[in-house]
């Protein structure tokens, strides 16, 4: 099957792989009803705390990280340094929160009589899937971007890779390159499983209970809402699900913090690239083009919207993550990672702009181990010929240098220009359909899409030299 | 004498699209290279190293492909300890214990 027929066919393969028709919600060029989607096709809280309760899955502990606040109010000006939370999603069966968006896909491939699921991913999902489907008694196929050209496995990928394998899953590692996606569409052909995309509207909607359980635990802990959640940014569901679970339990003010590993200037298709970046995800790479156009997802309409719900998007540097990580396993007893420590090195900083009284959440952390520690990918950054020094964090360079901070208050975040985001999602949206008119629903939809107005929308759009 | 026996546990290799067959949007680096795949399972026949062969996965499936490794090891490791973050946890106690900054 030539690479061409087969990404032809990938809209009809898809609509069967996941069983849901999204034309029905689609309306004018661009717009189509988000809510009535999630709605129709995702579950309540409720259903799915449920469904998450038959395996094992949610309700994990919240920490206050009471020596990285103190040590946050060190270095703060006096009055300033958030108290800082983390929810220790490193307690769910496979190790992270993706536990919470596979058990609801799985339990809805069980429900509609699939006999096994597939996934593509080179990351924790692919083990939660695993896990959640070896609970319900289906077969696993995870489909992982593990080699270079030459042969080498990024470490951490290759410990994902043997945790799907330990849970029982057929695990087919690539080298690198987009087209994973198309061996992706041949293997669902072939074995008429279902699609555990991470972008479905239950997938989503898993993360929510994520989300309410911060909501729930913070005001048990302190009286009052969380008034910032720093959430890790790939592919936008974590952002998505969270912020949404956050909104259903009533926390209006609540700030949504997205942050993502800066890895600008690595090319996410290249080969030699490849390997000289020390993380897998939670990165500028999914982050920055997921938040821009998240319809490139494996479903046609990705239920995982970041610009949607972020109120401000950060990014920190390598070198900030990996003092982050040994940071909370020296001072706070716990050895969790890499992913949430990318928010957890946003929120150090975040803290120390906040007033005492104020909370701010870390919501994730994941299990690690082989492969996944910073001695594991420093070593590994080593061998592939990168630098590793201790200096000043702005002197990073991803693919050359990481830079370890000399001390605490070297961490600091960059601010991305959520604004030029949006615009460039904006355009996107109107290059990818080909609109030369916009109707008032597209405009709607675009400025609920993009958590701004109308007027905004139609500034953009005028902008772009589009009639409306 | 194969190399590996029927039902052993190995790693087989396989082309899935030549450098010429692949997607046309690619940085000049990957685009020179075949994607590759690799993929465990059991042997479904006596075989030595390098023979086209067919395995049994973990879920039952059949795939073929060029007979890679026999026992496959896990040689991801937790690498060696750095130095540049031995000293953290002993200059943030520092740094807490109020003569650090």
């Amino acid at each position: 099957m030539s690479y061409e027929a087969v990404m032809a066919r990938k809209n009809e393969i898809m609509k069967k792989a996941v069983g849901i028709d999204y034309q029905v919600f689609e309306s004018g060029s661009i717009a189509f009803d988000y809510e009535r989607m999630m709605k129709e096709v995702g579950y309540t809280i409720d259903e799915i705390r449920k469904i998450q309760a038959e395996t094992g899955v949610g309700n994990t502990p919240l920490i206050e990280l009471k020596n990285l606040t103190k040590l946050a109010r060190k270095l703060a000006p006096a009055g300033k340094g958030a108290r800082i939370f983390v929810k220790d999603e490193a307690c769910n069966p496979s190790g992270s929160f993706k536990d919470r968006r596979a058990s609801v896909s799985v339990y809805r491939a069980q429900k509609l009589g699939f006999k096994g699921v597939i996934a593509a991913t080179s990351g924790n999902y692919g083990a939660a899937v695993a896990s959640q489907a070896a609970m319900r008694g289906l077969n696993c196929i995870v489909v992982q971007e593990v080699f270079d050209s030459e042969g080498r496995g990024q470490p951490e990928i290759l410990e994902k890779g043997r945790k799907c394998e330990a849970f029982g899953a057929e695990v087919i590692q690539l080298s690198v390159g987009p087209e994973l996606f198309y061996t992706f569409l041949c293997l669902l052909e072939e074995t008429g499983y279902f699609n555990a995309s991470l972008y479905t509207p239950f997938g989503i909607a898993g993360v929510e209970t994520l989300g309410y359980e911060v909501a729930e635990q913070v005001r048990a802990a302190t009286g009052r809402d969380p008034d910032a959640v720093v959430i890790t940014h790939a592919g936008g569901g974590n952002v998505t699900g969270t912020a949404r679970g956050l909104l259903k339990a009533g926390c209006k003010n609540t700030k949504i913090i997205g942050a993502s590993v800066d890895l600008t200037g690595l090319h996410m298709a290249s080969d030699r690239d490849f390997n000289r970046k020390s993380f897998t995800t939670g990165h500028t790479g999914f982050g920055v083009p997921f938040a821009t156009w998240p319809d490139r997802a494996d479903v046609p309409r990705n239920a995982a919207r970041s610009l949607r719900y972020l109120d401000r998007y950060v990014t920190v540097s390598q070198g900030e993550v990996f003092y982050m990580t040994e940071a909370l396993a020296q001072l706070e007893g716990m050895e969790r990672g890499p992913a949430g420590n990318t928010s957890l090195a946003a929120a150090f900083a975040i803290a120390q702009e906040m007033d005492e009284d104020q909370v701010i959440v870390v919501q994730e952390t994941e299990y690690t181990g082989a492969g996944k520690l910073p001695s594991a990918q420093l070593t590994f950054a080593r061998e592939m010929g990168i630098e590793v020094r201790r200096g000043d964090p702005a002197d990073d360079k991803p693919g050359e240098r990481i830079v370890i901070p000399e001390h605490p208050a070297q961490i600091r975040v960059k601010e991305v220009n959520l604004d030029a985001l949006k615009k460039s999602y904006i355009s996107n949206c109107i290059k990818h359909y080909k609109v030369q008119k916009l109707t008032g629903e597209d405009i709607k939809f675009l400025a609920e899409d993009t958590k701004t107005s109308e007027d905004y929308v139609r500034m953009v759009v005028k902008e772009l030299g589009i009639s409306i | 004498m194969p190399d590996a026996v029927k039902g052993t546990w190995v790693q087989i290799h396989r082309v899935v699209l030549k450098s010429e067959e692949r997607s046309p949007h690619l940085p000049d680096d990957t685009k020179k290279v075949p994607l590759e795949l690799r993929l465990k399972g059991f042997l479904t026949h006596d075989a030595c190293i390098g023979d086209e062969v067919e395995i049994e996965t973990l879920i039952g499936r059949r795939v073929k492909g060029r007979l890679v490794k026999v026992n496959p090891e896990y040689d991801h490791g937790f690498g060696r300890p750095v130095p540049e973050l031995l000293t953290i946890g002993m200059e943030l106690r520092k740094i807490l214990g109020g003569d650090g900054r």
